[in-house]
């Protein structure tokens, strides 16, 4: 900030101040003097940049993208676009044979994510929230697969997964002919294969945010249930649970994101082929290459795209008139 | 999408690969549509003693071969190559904002119908004037395949290499199996091979496109060349009877075939053939990278996949082809086109093979004295063949064989049964991606 800031009055260089009713009338006025016209680029650039890249990135894409959704373009040139109506939505929804299944996958990785992880992270969040010994070396353990990249996660699982060279079969001699466990070819076992690693990665972020979230519990509510003669498990059940209820809140939406973009996992496991199909893959498989289908490729993009915002939109509606009201 | 490269050449390392593809197909998804049209980056080609080219000879043993064969270039001609590379993946993904951005002058792709489609789509510059120097140098099977669908010449082709059914011979003597030339012979080895505890066929289709080279296999030897052009082309139906017949060919002999393809590599597949644990393997003779130790490289040898239809015998050969291509508006033609034809000679393609045993010259001209006994034998294989294909995802629209035939040929290997519904999708998917073009 320049210097003529500083010669103003404390509180009208904190503008807006709200509330503070002397304040309130000479906001107009001080507020004009104290932008100076270098103050005011360097506002506009702030603002306007990022502005104009999440218009262009964010939204000018996601339009045309639903745009391209009814047309079919192999990306050479923009005279190639033709206008095909519903033709793509038609196609996909009567004869891609990935499609179902993918969309299927979508819903089981959701599934799986809010059965199992996430009860797990609450769990070990609690835990590690009693301040136990080395409970620093627990929590970094438990948190490192969030930190490892997904892709990398990826290669560490098929090593173990692998049907002829991995871990498991090694052990258990499962990788000769006859008695033959394919755990990545196989699509009655590749999609929980793939799952428990990402329920693995899952538990340590699910531990992390609900361990925050538990560091914001007073405790005084501990010590007044106690005093009340609580047992361990109902303060957790009946004063602990009900104050995470904003940590739920993300909990869910996070979760929810997590099953809907699941891409990385399953691309570097086996791209999305037999039993694993996922609709992020389906987009990036008709998107890619040199001759692409990008139109087709956006009707999935925009399948998923309703099925996020129908799932995400009503969700927040419901939580913020909940909070509002509250 | 699509590992669309059964080049295996230079598909040393998959996984690394497959990674950045994922970092790739993320960036893509983040942005909605391309806008990859900023991965140009052409040198500076404004003097006239210069010339770009892009090139996806990112391994090692490629990249060195290449980078002899441009300073050959240069000593003769005064003229240096600005070289390019891009990952081997990473330059298929970005190939259409590519070529329509600013690309280098000229840049490696492949023979066929992926060359073609760009020619079609004035993507590249004919080469006919480059051609009408070089064409001696090379057989009739190779200029077909140099040509766009308009008749011109767009591509100058520098080595391949064919498909075929490799084999230890160690393995053989052991046994006493004779290589067999019919589909009967084929069958009663493969039966008498499982009887001596070996998996008579290796395979892995974990990447998706080994299988279609079996396919590619069977259909041509089964229907011939031209029905195989047609099913490629879209204008045979995958309902047809004929089909239907390739299939019933591939589920009597899948059975032989290694348990749960679709989970493993080619090169996993390959190394139960380096420990002799299967007695065959088709594949392309890339298959030899993974025979690292001496003895047992020595020990490699291969046949032509087996006569199914005495009408066809044995006459088409699978023999992916690389070379390189013109740009659509090539800063330094002149030097281009000269460069272009110094790619043609038998002695630029010798300074390749130099580096490189696993593939062989595309010129009829080029020296094979220096060959080892598979190159020798891959080269006779290719100049003896009425057909060359290409394979399937570069004989066809790659979008098509990507997205329908890759999961479609997966899903037959796991369950056969289901062929007909299988055939049934695929002809409906096609019909939609042909009509779209």
């Amino acid at each position: 900030m320049t210097a003529e800031t500083t010669t103003n009055s404390p509180e009208a260089a904190a503008v807006p101040p709200p509330g503070a009713a002397s304040a309130a009338k000479r906001t107009p006025q001080g507020h004009r003097r104290l932008l100076t016209r270098r103050d005011r680029i360097t506002l506009g650039l702030m603002a306007g940049v990022p502005t104009i890249l999440h218009v262009a990135l964010v939204w000018v894409t996601a339009l045309a993208s639903i745009a391209l959704a009814f047309t079919t373009w192999d990306g050479i040139g923009f005279d190639s676009i033709k206008w095909v109506g519903l033709q793509n939505f038609r196609d996909l929804f009567t004869s891609n044979p990935q499609f179902w299944p993918a969309v299927q996958h979508n819903v089981i990785w959701f599934v799986v994510l809010i059965l199992i992880p996430t009860p797990l992270g609450l769990f070990l969040a609690v835990q590690l929230d009693k301040k136990i010994r080395f409970s620093r070396v627990y929590q970094t353990a438990l948190f490192l697969p969030v930190v490892v990249s997904l892709a990398v996660t990826g290669f560490v699982w098929q090593l173990i997964y692998n049907p002829d060279t991995g871990l498991i079969n090694s052990l258990i001699g499962a990788n000769k002919p006859g008695h033959y466990i394919d755990w990545i070819g196989d699509p009655h076992l590749n999609l929980w294969a793939i799952l428990v690693a990402a329920c693995w990665r899952h538990t340590g972020y699910m531990m992390i945010l609900y361990l925050a979230g538990l560091k914001g519990v007073d405790p005084s509510l501990r010590e007044a249930s106690s005093l009340d003669g609580a047992n361990e498990w109902q303060t957790f059940k009946n004063v602990i649970f009900p104050t995470l209820r904003p940590t739920n809140t993300v909990v869910l939406v996070v979760t929810i994101i997590e099953a809907l973009r699941a891409f990385d996992l399953v691309f570097v496991f086996n791209k999305g082929a037999q039993g694993t199909e996922l609709l992020s893959i389906l987009v990036t498989n008709n998107i890619i290459g040199e001759s692409s289908r990008i139109g087709y490729g956006s009707a999935i993009a925009v399948v998923l795209l309703v099925i996020s915002l129908a799932v995400i939109i009503p969700y927040l509606i419901a939580t913020f008139r909940k909070e509002r009201r509250a | 999408m699509p590992d669309l490269a059964p080049s295996g050449l230079s598909l040393s390392s998959p996984s690394r690969r497959a990674l950045l593809r994922g970092v790739g197909g993320a960036a893509v998804l983040g942005a909605g549509i391309p806008l990859l049209s900023a991965c140009g980056g052409s040198g500076t080609a404004s003097d006239s003693k210069s010339v770009t080219l892009g090139s996806n000879s990112s391994d090692a043993v490629p990249k060195k071969a290449f980078a002899e064969i441009y300073a050959a270039f240069q000593k003769q001609s005064g003229i240096t190559v600005d070289v390019n590379t891009k990952d081997h993946n990473t330059f298929q993904e970005q190939i259409n904002s590519y070529l329509q951005g600013t690309p280098d002058d000229v840049f490696t792709w492949f023979a066929g119908y992926r060359m073609q489609f760009f020619a079609a789509k004035n993507l590249a510059t004919p080469i006919d004037d480059v051609w009408s120097k070089i064409g001696g140098n090379f057989p009739d099977a190779m200029k077909k395949l140099s040509k766009g669908a308009d008749g011109k010449y767009y591509f100058v082709p520098l080595y391949t290499y064919p498909w075929a059914l490799f084999y230890r011979k160690s393995v053989f003597e052991q046994h006493g199996y004779t290589v067999p030339t019919t589909w009967d012979q084929l069958v009663a080895l493969c039966k008498q091979m499982k009887k001596d505890g070996l998996v008579p066929i290796a395979f892995g289709d974990k990447d998706a496109w080994p299988a279609m080279g079996t396919f590619d296999q069977i259909n041509f030897r089964t229907n011939g060349y031209d029905f195989h052009v047609d099913l490629m082309a879209g204008k045979a139906a995958w309902t047809d009877a004929k089909v239907r017949k390739v299939f019933d060919h591939w589920t009597e002999l899948l059975p032989y075939h290694q348990d749960g393809a679709v989970g493993r590599t080619w090169q996993d597949a390959a190394q139960t053939l380096v420990a002799k644990k299967a007695g065959m393997y088709l594949l392309g003779t890339f298959v030899g990278q993974q025979f690292t130790n001496k003895a047992d490289a020595d020990d490699l040898d291969f046949f032509a996949f087996p006569e199914i239809d005495p009408a066809y015998g044995q006459d088409t050969v699978e023999a992916p082809t690389d070379g390189y291509m013109l740009s659509k508006a090539p800063k330094n033609k002149a030097a281009a086109a000269k460069l272009l034809e110094y790619l043609g000679t038998p002695a630029a393609e010798q300074i390749y093979l130099k580096a490189d045993s696993s593939v062989v010259a595309a010129s009829s001209k080029a020296d094979t004295s220096s060959y080892t006994a598979l190159q020798k034998k891959a080269y006779e294989m290719i100049s003896g063949a009425k057909s060359l294909t290409q394979f399937m995802d570069r004989d066809s629209r790659p979008d098509f064989t990507s997205t329908v035939m890759q999961p479609a040929l997966q899903n037959f290997v796991r369950n056969p049964k289901n062929i007909d519904s299988i055939l049934s999708s695929v002809e409906r998917q096609k019909k939609q991606i042909f009509a779209s073009a």
